[in-house]
C-alpha cells in the first residue's frame, strides 16, 4: 500500500508539473498568435496604400517607462514617449529648431512678461474633445500643485511662471499661477521675470497639456495603462506591456496626421547591450546602441552612427572642503594636468569629444554670425603638464601643505570606474597629491553633492532648454545645483545682466554668456571640463527622417519613415 | 499532523513579521533618496514630494503605518513607477520569472538526477567521468557567459530559437536552458554522492544478495534514500530561480521580477523592496514547510520521529 501511495504522489507531481508547463506555454502561444494576425492585417492595409515598405519601426529602450503622466515624468524614457504621443505648445523640429505644435503663434508683451499663445482649432484628443487653452491651464497648475507630488513641475516652472514657486511650496493657492485661458483658443502666460528661452521651454514634457475631464475621471489610474491615457500627438499608445515593451500607432485624429508616415512603432525593453546588438543582427530591431567594446567591431560598418549629445561631464571641486581646493592655482593645475584626448579615444571610445568649457558644442550659436558658442570661446583649458606642476607647487606653498590627500567621488558603473582610475592617475602626476576614489551609486553621489560631502566629484549636466543659461545659471551664488562653494559677485552680476538687462537683446546676451563662461572656467577654475558625451549606435539604412533632439525626447519620430527595406 | 502544520504556520507568521521589521529598518540605511530628480530640486522642493510618500515622518511612525497597511494587504505604491501599486507590479513581473524558474528546475532536476545516477551506477567508469565533467562545467561557468554563448550560437548563428524578448513559448527556450545548467550540476553532484553512499550500505548488499537486479536496486531502494538531501538543496534553489535572476533576465530581455528587485534597491523604491522581499521570504518559508512535510512522505523514519 505504502509503495503505491508514494508512486501515486510522484506521478501526480510529475503530471501536474507538465500540465502547468503546458498551460503556461499555451497561454503565451495564443497571445503571440494574436499579435501575429494583427500584424498581418496591417500589412494588407499598407499594400492598399501602395507603399513599397511596411511603415513599421522596431526599436528598443533600456528601461520600462516609469510614468506616462507628464506632470510626474522625470526621465529620458518617459519624455521620449510623451513626446511621441503628445503635442505641447511647440515641438522640437530639425536641428533643435522649435516648430509649431498646438500653438500656431504667440506674442510677447513689451516687458517680456506676458506671453499670449494662439492655439490651433483643429487639434483633438483621442477621446474626441478639442485641445483648448484650459487643457494647458489645468496641466500647468497640476504640475506645480504640491498635492501632485511632481518633481519637474516646481523645477521647470519655479521662478519662471508667476507664483509657481510659492504654489509649489504650499504658500499660495494653485489658482494664482500665472496662466489663463483668455478664450478657448487663447492661452496667456505671465512670467515671474523675462525668460528669453521660454519658447524652447514649452516643448518640454512638463508643459504638455492635459485633458482635465479625462484625467479627473481616471483619478489615481490616470496614465497607468495604455487605455487610461488620452493623446493629442502624432502617435497613440495602443499596447503597454509593463517591463516588456509597448506599441505606438499612428494617431489618425492628429491635427498634422498627413505629415506622419509611420504606421506603427514597436518598442521592446532590452537592457543588455550585447543582446541589443544580437537582436539588431537578426533583424528584429532597426536600431541598437553600442558600448565601447563594440565600437571597434562596427566602426567601419555603413550602419554605424555617432550621435552627439549636448551633455557635459566635468570635475567639480568643493571649495569649502579643503584649503587646497579653495586655491584657484591648485584647481587650475588640476584642469591642466588632464589629457582629455586620450581619455575619449581610449576609455570612452564612443565618439565623445574633449570639452573645454561649460557650454557644449553644436548647442547654441551666435544670433548674428551663426558661429557656434564653443567655437567662439574655444578650449578654455588645454593640457599643459609643466604649467600644471608649476601652479600646483605654488598652490602648495601658498597653503603651506606638502602632501595632499583628496577624496574623489565617482560613479559605480564599469565605464565610470575606468574613467575614475584614469583621472586618478592623471591627477596624481601632481607631486604630493594622493587621490582616493570612492565609487558610489548615482543616488548617493547626488545626496553627498547636496550636503557638499565631497572634495572632488565627477559630475555631468544635460540641458533643460536650448540656451546657455541652462548650463551657466547653476553656478551663481546659492544656485540650486552649485554645491561647490563658488560665489563670485562678478559672475552673479553677469548672469543677472544676461537674464534681465539683455533679455531682449540676443546679441549682447549671448556675448555676456561667453564672458561668463570664460570667468567660470578660465579665471576662476570652478570646474575641470572633461568631455561632451556622444552615443555610438547602429541604424538600419532604411530608417529615414528620424530627428535627433538636443534635449527633451531623444528622437522625434513624427517625420520618420521606412524606405527600401 | 494537523497540529504540527498549524504550529508551523504560526512560526511562519512570526518569521514574516521579523523579516518585514528587519528589512524595513535596514532599508532606511540605504544612502540616497527615492526621488528621481533629486539632483535638480532644492531641499524644500524635495520635502514637498517626500511628504506625499509619507517619508517626512519619523522612521518608527513610517514603520507603524507600513505594518498597519500590510496587515490589510496593502503594499503601497511604487516610487519609481508613479502611482502604480506594488501588488500590480509584482504580479505583472513574477509570471515570466516563475515560468522560467519552473521549467529550468524541472529540466535541471530530471537531467541532473539522471547524470548523477549514471555516475553512481558506472562509478569510476567512462560515463562517470563524462557526467562529472558536465556537472563541474555547469557549476563553474558563470551563467552570463553560458547565456551569452547560447544566445550568440544557437540564437544568432544557428537561428534555432529567438535571440531574446518575451513573446511566446519559443522565447523561453534559451533562457530556460541557461538557467537549468546550475540545477543540473547541483542535482548531479548530490545524486552521485548520495547514491554511492546508499549503494554501499548493508541493505543494498542484502537486496542484491537476494537476487534483485542492479537497476531494481537503484530505482527501488537507492533513489528514495538519496532524495532526502537532494530535496533539501533543490527546494530553496527552486525558489531562488523562480523569483528571478537579474543576469538571465537582462540578457534575454525577460520582463521578470529579478531585475525589478535590483532596480528597486538602486533607486530606493522602498515599497517595491519591501513587497519583493516579503514575497521571496514567504515563498522560502513555504517551500521549507513543504520540504519538511515531504521528508515524512519519502522517509518513514522521519515521520515516526516527528510523531513522538
Amino acid at each position: 500500500m505504502k509503495k503505491t501511495n508514494w508512486l501515486l504522489l510522484v506521478l501526480a507531481l510529475v503530471l501536474s508539473m507538465f500540465l502547468a508547463a503546458c498551460s503556461g506555454g499555451g497561454d503565451e502561444g495564443t497571445s503571440s498568435e494574436g499579435e501575429g494576425s494583427s500584424d498581418g492585417g496591417e500589412k494588407k492595409e499598407e499594400k492598399a496604400d501602395s507603399q513599397d515598405s511596411e511603415q513599421v519601426l522596431n526599436i528598443m529602450d533600456s528601461a520600462e517607462i516609469p510614468t506616462m503622466d507628464s506632470s510626474l515624468a522625470t526621465d529620458a524614457v518617459a519624455f521620449q514617449f510623451l513626446g511621441s504621443t503628445m503635442d505641447g505648445l511647440y515641438r522640437l523640429g530639425e536641428n533643435g529648431e522649435v516648430e509649431p505644435g498646438i500653438a500656431k503663434e504667440h506674442t510677447v508683451s513689451e516687458d517680456g512678461l506676458t506671453w499670449t499663445f494662439t492655439l490651433r482649432e483643429d487639434a483633438k484628443w483621442t477621446n474626441g474633445e478639442t485641445v483648448t487653452a484650459n487643457d494647458f491651464v489645468y496641466a500647468w497648475q497640476r504640475a506645480v500643485n504640491p498635492e501632485t507630488g511632481s518633481e519637474y513641475g516646481p523645477y521647470m516652472m519655479g521662478g519662471v511662471i508667476k507664483n509657481a514657486q510659492s504654489i509649489a511650496d504650499g504658500d499660495t493657492p494653485v489658482e494664482e499661477l500665472g496662466v489663463k485661458a483668455v478664450d478657448e483658443y487663447t492661452f496667456e502666460v505671465v512670467l515671474e521675470k523675462p525668460v528669453p528661452y521660454f519658447k524652447s521651454l514649452t516643448t518640454f514634457g512638463t508643459f504638455l497639456p492635459l485633458n482635465q475631464k479625462f484625467v479627473e475621471e481616471q483619478g489615481d489610474k490616470y496614465a497607468l495603462e495604455a487605455d487610461t491615457l488620452v493623446y493629442n500627438g502624432p502617435f497613440k499608445m495602443t499596447e503597454w506591456k509593463h517591463g516588456e515593451g509597448w506599441t505606438l500607432e499612428k494617431n489618425e485624429d492628429y491635427w498634422d496626421a498627413e505629415a506622419v508616415k509611420l504606421e506603427q512603432i514597436n518598442v521592446k525593453v532590452v537592457k543588455d547591450v550585447a543582446t541589443g546588438v544580437n537582436l539588431y543582427e537578426t533583424g528584429e530591431v532597426d536600431r541598437a546602441g553600442l558600448s565601447a567594446e563594440f565600437v571597434d567591431q562596427y566602426r567601419s560598418s555603413d550602419d554605424f552612427r555617432i550621435l552627439e549629445e549636448p551633455v557635459l561631464f566635468y570635475l567639480k571641486f568643493n571649495q569649502e572642503a579643503n584649503e587646497i581646493l579653495a586655491n584657484v592655482k591648485a584647481r587650475k593645475a588640476m584642469q591642466m594636468v588632464i589629457d582629455r584626448q586620450s581619455m575619449v579615444d581610449v576609455i570612452l571610445n564612443n565618439g565623445s569629444i574633449p570639452s573645454g568649457g561649460d557650454v557644449p558644442k553644436n548647442f547654441v550659436s551666435h544670433p548674428e554670425t551663426g558661429e557656434d558658442f564653443r567655437d567662439i570661446n574655444g578650449m578654455l583649458v588645454e593640457k599643459n603638464v609643466e604649467e600644471a606642476k608649476k601652479l600646483w607647487n605654488e598652490a602648495k606653498q601658498e597653503v603651506g601643505q606638502d602632501t595632499v590627500e583628496l577624496g574623489y567621488l565617482g560613479g559605480d558603473s564599469e565605464t565610470a570606474k575606468n574613467l575614475d582610475a584614469y583621472l586618478k592617475d592623471q591627477l596624481e602626476q601632481l607631486e604630493g597629491l594622493t587621490v582616493k576614489v570612492q565609487a558610489v551609486p548615482f543616488k548617493e553621489r547626488i545626496d553627498r553633492d547636496k550636503k557638499m560631502d565631497y572634495e572632488i566629484q565627477f559630475a555631468g549636466w544635460g540641458p533643460d532648454y536650448i540656451d546657455p543659461n541652462t548650463f551657466l545659471n547653476m553656478w551663481v551664488t546659492g544656485g540650486g545645483n552649485n554645491h561647490t562653494g563658488y560665489s563670485s559677485e562678478e559672475y552673479d552680476a553677469l548672469i543677472e545682466k544676461a537674464n534681465t538687462e539683455f533679455a531682449k537683446d540676443p546679441v549682447k546676451r549671448f556675448e555676456t554668456f561667453l564672458e561668463a563662461e570664460k570667468m567660470l572656467i578660465e579665471q576662476d577654475a570652478v570646474l575641470a571640463p572633461l568631455y561632451q558625451r556622444a552615443k555610438a549606435q547602429l541604424w538600419k539604412p532604411y530608417v529615414k527622417g528620424v530627428i535627433v533632439n538636443p534635449m527633451g525626447p531623444d528622437f522625434t519620430y513624427k517625420h520618420a519613415y521606412i524606405e527600401g527595406k | 499532523m494537523t497540529r504540527y502544520i498549524l504550529q508551523r504556520l504560526g512560526y511562519m507568521i512570526i518569521t514574516m513579521f521579523l523579516i518585514a521589521t528587519f528589512t524595513f529598518f535596514l532599508m532606511k540605511f540605504l544612502p540616497g533618496t527615492p526621488l528621481s530628480a533629486a539632483d535638480k530640486l532644492s531641499e524644500e522642493q524635495q520635502a514637498v514630494v517626500l511628504e506625499k510618500y509619507g517619508l517626512n515622518d519619523p522612521v518608527p511612525v513610517q514603520y507603524f503605518n507600513y505594518m498597519v497597511n500590510l496587515t490589510q494587504g496593502d503594499l503601497g505604491i511604487s516610487f519609481q513607477f508613479d502611482n502604480r501599486e506594488v501588488t500590480t507590479i509584482i504580479l505583472e513581473r513574477i509570471g515570466p520569472s516563475m515560468t522560467l524558474g519552473f521549467q529550468a528546475m524541472v529540466i535541471g532536476t530530471i537531467l541532473g538526477m539522471l547524470l548523477g545516477l549514471i555516475s553512481a551506477i558506472y562509478h569510476n567508469g567512462f560515463l562517470d567521468y563524462g557526467s562529472t565533467f558536465i556537472a563541474v562545467v555547469g557549476k563553474s561557468i558563470p551563467s552570463f557567459v553560458f547565456a551569452g554563448i547560447l544566445q550568440y550560437f544557437v540564437g544568432v548563428k544557428l537561428g534555432w530559437f529567438p535571440v531574446a524578448l518575451w513573446e511566446g513559448w519559443e522565447y523561453t527556450v534559451l533562457p530556460t536552458v541557461a538557467l537549468a545548467i546550475f540545477p543540473i550540476a547541483i542535482a548531479a553532484r548530490f545524486m552521485r554522492t548520495e547514491m554511492l553512499e546508499v549503494l554501499g550500505s548493508d541493505y543494498i548488499t542484502t537486496a542484491r544478495a537476494k537476487g534483485v537486479n542492479k537497476f531494481g536496486v537503484v530505482f527501488k531502494h537507492g533513489l528514495r534514500n538519496a532524495l532526502i538531501p537532494l530535496i533539501t538543496v533543490l527546494g530553496p534553489l527552486a525558489i531562488g530561480l523562480m523569483t528571478g535572476t537579474l543576469v538571465i533576465e537582462n540578457i534575454f530581455a525577460v520582463p521578470g521580477i529579478g531585475e525589478q528587485f535590483v532596480k528597486a534597491i538602486n533607486t530606493n523604491d522602498f515599497p517595491i523592496i519591501m513587497g519583493t522581499t516579503l514575497l521571496i521570504a514567504f515563498l522560502f518559508i513555504f517551500i521549507i514547510l513543504v520540504i519538511d512535510l515531504l521528508y515524512g512522505v519519502i522517509d518513514p523514519r522521519i515521520r515516526l520521529a516527528e510523531g513522538e
